[in-house]
């Protein structure tokens, strides 16, 4: 395989000498009283600073793993580690944001007021960012005091995704962030997280269901397979860390996207 | 970054021009008023119908000046019995739409029984309260408040219970409490839906006020109606009926003000 370095399920620790961000142990997530059985016997570990797209099926479990990780939905069997914490105490402790689908931006509040939000519930946390700055880093410099339904849903998303960094949290969770954006913009905030990836070194998982979104954003892919949602692969992408848009049109991106398609097929 | 560019703002017109357009825009309804008051008087007029049946619009607007004293005596009690049961129901309703929301078990007990006094008629239940109160203004203002009472309290339930699981999701990450949850989202979400009730409410509270001083009463717009009907006076009744319309188109206009106040965003979903 050319540029593709593969791991186990359980991931290899030992390429990685710093502890994880998230190590995930034998997790089982059941819905219905255990007759749903959404995750089985999952088993990852994400290195500090990593930016790990999850691919996979619809319906294997690529949001109830994030869920579970941000303690929205618990654990049947097995345990989570987040930062070293249980996943209760690392929201507690603000160590993860979380960027949905949808925006969720408050209607009333202006997008700057929307990015404080963090900052007035819950404690409010202890670090946190100016929320002007971010919404400069996000590109929306000027529309501070725009309400959401003046603003477009790529810009709606900006805001979100400013609102999940004024806490400064060590671990970023983004279930499918842009899925219901037109691609072009889509490519342009693709960079800007990668960007701010850079910039902020937080680790970030990034759900998608685009292969060249995957193969163009991870350093890593966790592919989930379906009925049950189970771990098919985490494979380190060999690509460098500074990537441009073109990039996704060369022979190495092509190779790549070409085996994570086939492995999708297999799932 | 051509996403991030401003989008323009709408030019708010010269006043001049605003007054204008206001006219336009309300011109066709007005022009339908006049030719509906022009062709009352015509009708009356041609088919020589007596004044105790039917009054012109001319004999109304005499009413109106004869009789301003005891239409002003007796508008100010109508508006009062409205405004406060109007307060007075609408807070009941709140605070138990906040109460069946935060407690499912208060829910199930008591919205059967708010059902239950919602089917009740009001007409019906005038007499009972005037029996149990007497002939002051306590009755007239339950009664104003009962009418405003349940479609306040279900708009205001639903209202509470609005918030999309996407954004509880969102509060539960930002370990928000529940008191943070109700404060920061629940009641703000649910202020359209309060203020649809409101709007209902508005209007219906001066028909409970009304309705209330029919029986025995010796005051307020509703007595009026009921004396001018009985002697004959109908352009004293319509005028009455034209003042009681105009308190209630005051109320709407007023609630319709606070919402403007209150609610300057529409919900992003649509786009
Ligand atoms: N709250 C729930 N109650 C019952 N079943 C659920 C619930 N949430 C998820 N499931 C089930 O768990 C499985 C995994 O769902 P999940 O949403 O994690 O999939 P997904 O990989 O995110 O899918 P998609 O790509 O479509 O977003 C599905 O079979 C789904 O029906
Ligand atoms: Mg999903």
């Amino acid at each position: 395989m050319v540029a593709v370095e593969q791991h186990t399920a359980a991931g290899n620790p030992a390429a990685t000498p710093d502890p994880g961000a998230i190590r995930v142990d034998h997790l089982d997530v059941t819905f219905a009283e255990g007759t749903v059985v959404a995750l089985k016997d999952v088993s990852v570990e994400i290195p500090q600073g990593a930016f790990v797209t999850i691919l996979g099926p619809s319906g294997c479990g690529k949001s109830t793993l994030m869920r579970a990780i941000a303690d929205l939905v618990p654990a049947a069997r097995g345990a989570i580690d987040v930062q070293g914490q249980s996943p209760r105490d690392a929201r507690a402790d603000r160590n993860f944001s979380y960027v949905f689908q949808d925006a969720t931006l408050l209607p009333w509040r202006t997008a700057l007021e929307n990015v404080q939000l963090p900052l007035e519930v819950g404690g409010g946390g202890d670090a946190h960012a100016d929320p002007r700055d971010l919404l400069e880093l996000v590109g929306l410099k000027g529309r501070e005091n725009a309400l959401p339904y003046e603003l477009s849903g790529g810009m709606r998303q900006r805001v979100a995704i400013a609102r999940a960094l004024v806490t400064k949290p060590k671990i970023l969770l983004m279930d499918e962030p842009f899925g219901a954006l037109d691609e072009i913009t889509r490519d342009k905030l693709n960079e800007e997280v990668l960007r701010i990836w850079r910039e902020t070194g937080t680790t970030i998982l990034f759900v998608t269901h685009s292969i060249p979104e995957a193969a163009f954003l991870g350093q890593y892919v966790l592919m989930l397979a379906a009925h049950p949602g189970r771990v098919k692969e985490f494979m380190k992408v060999e690509l460098p860390p500074e990537r441009r848009l073109a990039d996704r049109d060369t022979l190495e991106f092509v190779q790549i996207t070409a085996h994570l398609r086939k492995l999708l097929e297999e799932c | 970054m051509a996403e991030a560019s401003q989008i323009p703002m709408p030019v708010p017109a010269p006043r001049m021009s605003r007054v204008l357009d206001a006219a336009i825009d309300r011109g066709p309804a007005l022009a339908a008023v006049a030719g509906l008051l022009l062709l009352w008087q015509g009708v009356v007029w041609f088919f020589e119908v007596p004044e105790y049946m039917a009054p012109s619009p001319v004999a109304v607007l005499g009413a109106f000046q004869d009789n301003a004293g005891t239409l002003w005596l007796n508008f100010w009690p109508t508006f009062l019995e409205a405004a406060l049961g109007f307060v007075a129901g609408n807070l009941v309703a709140i605070l138990l739409a906040v109460w069946f929301v935060h407690n499912s078990t208060a829910e199930r007990a008591f919205f059967p029984i708010a059902v239950f006094v919602n089917t009740i008629p009001i007409i019906a239940l005038a007499p009972i309260l005037v029996l149990i109160f007497g002939n002051g203004f306590a009755p007239k203002i339950i009664i104003a408040g009962l009418i405003c009472f349940f479609p306040t309290l279900v708009n205001m339930v639903r209202g509470l219970k609005a918030v999309s699981p996407a954004t509880l999701d969102l509060m539960r990450v930002l370990s928000a409490s529940n008191w943070e949850i109700f404060w920061k989202v629940r009641l703000q979400s649910s202020l359209p839906f309060l203020f649809a009730a409101l709007k209902i409410a508005s209007t219906t509270c001066v028909i409970g006020a009304i309705v209330a001083e029919w029986i025995g009463s010796n005051f307020g717009l509703g007595a009026l109606i009921i004396e001018a009907t009985f002697n004959f006076r109908s352009p004293l009744l319509y005028a009455t009926v034209f003042t009681a319309a105009l308190l209630a188109v005051v109320m709407f206009a007023l609630v319709s003000f606070a919402e403007a106040k209150l609610i300057r965003w529409k919900s992003s979903d649509i786009h």
